[in-house]
């Protein structure tokens, strides 16, 4: 089984591939996981990870100017059913658009658009900085094992922007920051989240844990 | 519920952490990369590298060990000292780092901290302000360790630096660092309340209850901390236990870094 992780000039994704290196080696699932940037690796994998740090339309270019990259994605995610997982701005590119430094679209996977976090108490600052509990909408295999709500795991989050999704069914976990901000997105074989599992130490272990787990 | 952060910050100098850490038992106490290992298993909610290596030529070692930390320690990590050039940030962030932090460039060249924000985005740019107060209500930023004043007011640079894209403030009094009587808190919260993005309060710190005013009375979003929790003074367990009982949203996750 192959895990890629798609580069597409969005950052360090050292501190992922580690992460997930060693959510497969602890989970003994047995995934080899890569780093690709060929549109062909990514038909080849089975399971898609889209990671993205930045602004959103710098991120959405960086996808489009690979050949061939985005045709790849949407026929293994969207015609195949190969298990996605969509990190920060990979996860809000899962939106129809993006609202930061104009109207950007996005891949139109998970129906909403990307708006600033606008909290009406001004003490709370942007960006949304730091370690934040999750609620959890539904009961969802991403989110096996990781107890959510106040006495809950925490999740590291840093971004200015979230996803507000057209569908509440397809938000599967909300942080609260003044109002509740979209942590988890959902629906079939895809998922999303806002915060960096990477950097969320046991939390975002078990996560990647269970997303190298999922059968959709 | 957005937790309150603590940090604890090494100082690293050719690779090695000055003085050395000693609150457990480390096989090598002055290696960085052991030190960071140990801060995350005890729970710390990032971590800070300063780095004062003296030569620039001598970065290499600095990038290896952010490597080996990143790969090691799945938590934000930042990294600050000689940050000058647009490539520097690159270069540490490629290393791993999440977040670099700049002081003396951003001084001479405000406009470094808005191309560092357009290039690598505002979560990633760091601005730390030594101050010092020179009056009433009044701080000024100084650089080269606090010798060297810049007649620059610390408010409005840090007014202007989050203007500009800067994501987060690192804030050191010069008058309380090393003196453990904790924050200067009007500084932080005169920081605080005057920028709309977080202020990690530094400088000060001899107590527990020290990191509770940062945090209160100073509307910090986070502190920072080196000797009292280098020295075993506090762990970082007891130190986020004791801001918790004070009433302050703290992460108490249990810090087993293992997948079951």
């Amino acid at each position: 089984m192959s895990v890629a992780i798609i580069d597409y000039g969005s950052g360090n994704l050292h501190s992922a591939l580690k992460a997930f290196e060693r959510a497969a080696r602890e989970g003994e699932s047995g995934e080899t996981i890569s780093i690709v940037s060929d549109p062909e690796a990514v038909r080849t994998a089975n399971r898609i990870v889209l990671p993205g740090v930045g602004a959103f339309a710098d991120c959405r270019r960086g996808l489009l100017a690979i050949d061939g990259m985005l045709e790849a994605l949407t026929e293994c995610v969207q015609k195949r059913g190969t298990p996605f997982l969509g990190i920060c701005v990979g996860m809000q590119l899962l939106a129809d658009r993006g609202l930061e430094h104009g109207v950007t679209p996005g891949l139109g996977w998970i129906g909403g658009e990307v708006a600033p976090i606008q909290p009406k108490d001004p003490s709370l600052k942007i960006p949304h900085m730091g370690w934040n509990s999750l609620s959890a909408n539904v009961q969802h295999p991403i989110l096996a094992d990781i107890p959510t709500g106040e006495s809950g795991l925490h999740a590291y989050f840093v971004h200015s922007y979230y996803l507000r999704a057209a569908n509440p069914a397809h938000v599967l976990a909300t942080t609260d920051y003044g109002e509740p901000l979209t942590a988890i997105v959902g629906r079939d074989n895809v998922v999303g989240v806002q915060f960096h599992p990477e950097k969320s130490q046991i939390m975002g272990l078990r996560l990647i844990s269970n997303f190298l787990r999922w059968r959709p | 519920m957005l937790k309150a952060r603590v940090i604890p910050c090494l100082d690293v100098k050719d690779g090695r952490v000055v003085k050395g850490v000693n609150f457990v038992d480390l096989r090598d106490a002055g290696d960085p990369v052991e030190c960071a290992i140990a801060y995350d298993a005890a729970g710390a909610d990032e971590l800070c590298f300063l780095d004062i290596t003296a030569s620039h030529e001598e970065r290499g070692v600095l990038f290896d060990v952010v490597r080996r930390t990143a790969e090691a320690c799945f938590m934000p990590l930042t990294v600050g000292g000689g940050v000058r050039t647009i490539d520097d940030i690159r270069n540490l962030l490629l290393a791993g780092a999440d977040k670099a932090s700049i002081m003396t460039a951003a001084v001479h060249n405000r406009d470094f901290v808005r191309q560092g924000a357009e290039k690598f985005g505002s979560q990633c740019i760091v601005v730390a302000i030594d101050a010092k107060q020179v009056g009433p209500k009044r701080w000024e930023i100084f650089t080269h360790g606090g010798r060297k004043p810049t007649g620059i007011d610390a408010v409005a640079y840090a007014q202007e630096v989050a203007s500009l894209g800067a994501g987060e403030i690192l804030l050191t009094s010069m008058d309380r660092d090393g003196a453990k009587s904790g924050f200067d808190l009007e500084l932080t919260r005169t920081i605080a309340d005057a920028v709309s993005i977080p202020v990690i309060a530094s400088g000060g710190v001899g107590t527990l209850e020290h990191l509770v005013d940062g945090i209160r009375e100073g509307h910090a979003s986070a502190v920072l901390a080196a000797s009292i929790f280098h020295f075993g003074e506090f762990t970082i367990g007891e130190a986020k236990s004791y801001m918790a009982k004070a009433g302050l949203p703290m992460r108490l996750d249990p810090q087993t870094s293992s997948v079951q």
